[in-house]
């Protein structure tokens, strides 16, 4: 099976709050202290995406939009020993809005030839968009399923067997390919990691760049559905009282207290 | 045009769920001096369709078999088609899954523009504006559309419903639309969490565990004591990943949004992600080790101790209490 996993480059989502801070003319974060990682669900889909290799076989193509820097998301994704990476080089916009991803990333893979599934991450940890699984496959002209957490090859040639999370539980679908999937995280696909011989060998990995006037993209139309207006950290301070008392059943009574009077008020 | 078009799908009954998506639809219909119009799919429920009903002045109800069972695929060829009828300035859906899935495939079926996780929604002058949570919960950001129809998703239970005050119920319709089922997606399997109780969404007492416990054994612990305070379980996104809980459990950004009158955090540090599904508690409340932890800012009141220390004592005084 050809499957092409899409990776996003982000701003580490896990820094703490009092070191956030947002450019609000530019309407983005400053990058500050913070690191550039793959986005933690782009992370799920890889790992999905060689577990199926490991049981089934196939080829794995890495594929990202970004600046040239997010060439560091494909390294990572060669030391976990993806055959190919792709970065399509957008130097012109920083946040380009869902559509334009999906659009960009679709040609690509026209581009890139056959394939059988397409996997991204659920939403991607800085903007939470959501949208481009859902985009892509439009642009595509294919199915797809959302909140997926590991799949199969299904009872009929072309066809994929999907176990996919719902509010209540989780739905399993058979679907044909080619099919785009959302990857959501599950204790089943929790990011391996690379061994240290193949985080060198990474840098000697081909890695193709393609520039957007290759895909016939024009930056120009990187907000035509839809724009930043506005970006700001909302102020929220709770006062919150530490139980106090000299001995650990004196804090515990006090805690219970608390507990008990707001139970009582409801 | 300027009608706002509601789509509910994956609604059980006319819930607080529904109540929210109709709440922001019927204001956002009233500011832009259109219709509201309400689209329900699958088996109609007589308590969704009148609730509805009561709010907007349209429901279509696409009870065609092909519809009863949701395949992602033909809910959504059917929901273009049923919105395409209407010719909407805008189009809401709720946080479930389905809606979350299929929001922003609708939009672009539409030639419109999508925004999820809408704690409001705005028309500004010709566009439509979406304020919501971006960077994990860290800022705040205003979304300008710029196609239209607007398509959003909206954190539903998080929006005030709308009185039915004073209104003439709306006319209940029965969709016209030839639905065939899309045979490239099958629904092999459907499971359904056994649950106590009611859901998690919608608990007024929540208990929650996160990676400090340790291990599944704790989250047994916290049960008992989660009883007697007569709440429901949840977790955070690390007690899940470890496959400690079920991810259904998973409260936060990308897990239940929930907004219980009492919260209380055991063992979870409070990430900006993990905030993000608890904004809407009344009160938030921790036992958590580390007095520097993020969570205690959110807090009410809170308890640095260990939790191996707390939760036992904890249980006992309170249903001494009782
Ligand atoms: C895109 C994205 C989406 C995310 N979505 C979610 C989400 O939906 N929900 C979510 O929860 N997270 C989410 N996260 C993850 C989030 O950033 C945190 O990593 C996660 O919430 C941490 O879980 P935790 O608090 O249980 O663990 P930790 O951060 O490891 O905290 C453990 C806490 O336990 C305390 N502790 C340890 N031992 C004890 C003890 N014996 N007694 C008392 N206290 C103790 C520690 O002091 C610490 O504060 C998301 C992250 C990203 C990037
Ligand atoms: N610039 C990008 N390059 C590659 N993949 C992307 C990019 N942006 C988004 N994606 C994919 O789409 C998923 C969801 O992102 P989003 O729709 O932005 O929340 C991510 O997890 C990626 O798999």
């Amino acid at each position: 099976m050809n499957i092409v996993v899409c990776l996003k480059q982000i701003l580490d989502p896990e820094i703490p709050a009092r070191d956030f801070k947002v450019h609000s003319e530019k309407r983005e974060a400053e990058q500050g202290g913070a690191n550039l990682v793959t986005n933690i669900f782009c992370e799920n889909a890889l790992e999905t995406a060689l577990q199926a290799r490991d049981a089934h076989s196939g080829k794995i193509t890495a594929l990202s939009c970004g600046p040239d820097g997010a060439e560091d998301v494909l390294r990572k994704a060669l030391a976990l020993r993806v055959d190919e990476a792709i970065l399509v080089v957008n130097e012109a916009d920083s946040n380009p809005d869902p559509l334009f991803v999906a659009r960009t990333l679709a040609a690509a893979i026209r581009k890139h030839g056959d394939v059988d599934v397409v996997l991204v991450g659920r939403e991607a940890g800085d903007w939470g968009a959501g949208q481009t699984g859902g985009l892509l496959a439009e642009e595509l002209g294919l199915p797809c399923i959302s909140f997926a957490e590991s799949y199969e090859p299904g009872s009929t040639a072309g066809t994929v067997k999907v176990k996919r999370q719902t509010d209540a539980g989780y739905e399993v679908m058979e679907v044909t390919t080619p099919v785009v999937l959302t990857i959501t995280n599950h204790d089943q696909n929790v990011p391996r990691i690379p061994k240290t011989r193949d985080v060198m060998q990474s840098y000697r990995k081909p890695l193709e760049k393609w520039p957007l006037s290759d895909l016939d993209i024009d930056p120009a139309t990187a907000h035509d559905y839809y724009q930043v207006a506005e970006l700001f950290i909302p102020q929220k301070e709770v006062q919150c009282e530490l139980v106090e008392g000299d001995t650990l059943e004196a804090k515990i009574e006090a805690f219970a207290g608390r507990i008990a009077e707001v139970i009582q008020s409801m | 045009m300027n009608d706002v078009v509601c789509c509910l799908l994956g609604s059980a009954g006319f819930d607080r769920a529904a109540q929210g998506v109709l709440g922001a639809g019927r204001r956002l219909a009233d500011s832009l001096g259109g219709k509201l119009r309400a689209i329900v799919m699958g088996p109609a429920e007589d308590a969704l369709t009148s609730g509805a009903a009561a709010v907007a002045d349209v429901v279509v109800v696409a009870a065609d078999p092909a519809l009863a069972e949701y395949n992602p695929e033909t809910c959504l060829t059917a929901l273009a088609e049923l919105v395409k009828q209407a010719e909407p300035k805008a189009v809401l859906l709720g946080n479930d899954t389905y809606s979350q899935e299929l929001a922003a495939r609708l939009a672009h079926r539409l030639g419109g523009s999508a925004a999820g996780d809408a704690v409001e929604v705005a028309a500004e002058g010709e566009q439509l504006r979406v304020t919501r949570g971006v960077y994990g919960g860290k800022a705040t950001a205003v979304i300008a559309l710029a196609r239209s129809p607007g398509v959003v998703w909206v954190r539903a239970r998080a929006i005030e419903p709308a009185s039915a005050e004073g209104r003439s119920p709306g006319t209940v319709e029965n969709a016209s639309l030839e639905v065939t089922a899309d045979p490239r997606v099958k629904v092999v399997e459907r499971h359904v969490e056994a649950k106590e109780g009611v859901r998690l969404e919608d608990a007024q007492i929540i208990v929650s565990g996160g990676r400090g416990l340790g291990g599944p054994e704790p989250f047994e612990e916290l049960k008992t004591l989660a009883d007697t305070m007569g709440a429901q379980m949840a977790a955070s996104r690390a007690a899940c990943d470890a496959g400690w809980v079920p991810p259904s459990w998973q409260v936060g950004q990308t897990g239940k949004k929930v907004a219980p009158e009492l919260y209380l955090a055991v063992a979870i540090s409070g990430a900006s992600q993990h905030i993000m599904g608890i904004a809407d508690a009344k009160v938030i409340c921790a036992i958590n080790r580390d007095a520097d932890a993020p969570i205690f800012k959110h807090c009410r009141f809170g308890i640095v101790e260990d939790y191996q220390k707390v939760v036992g004592p904890l249980r006992e005084r309170l249903s001494a209490l009782k």
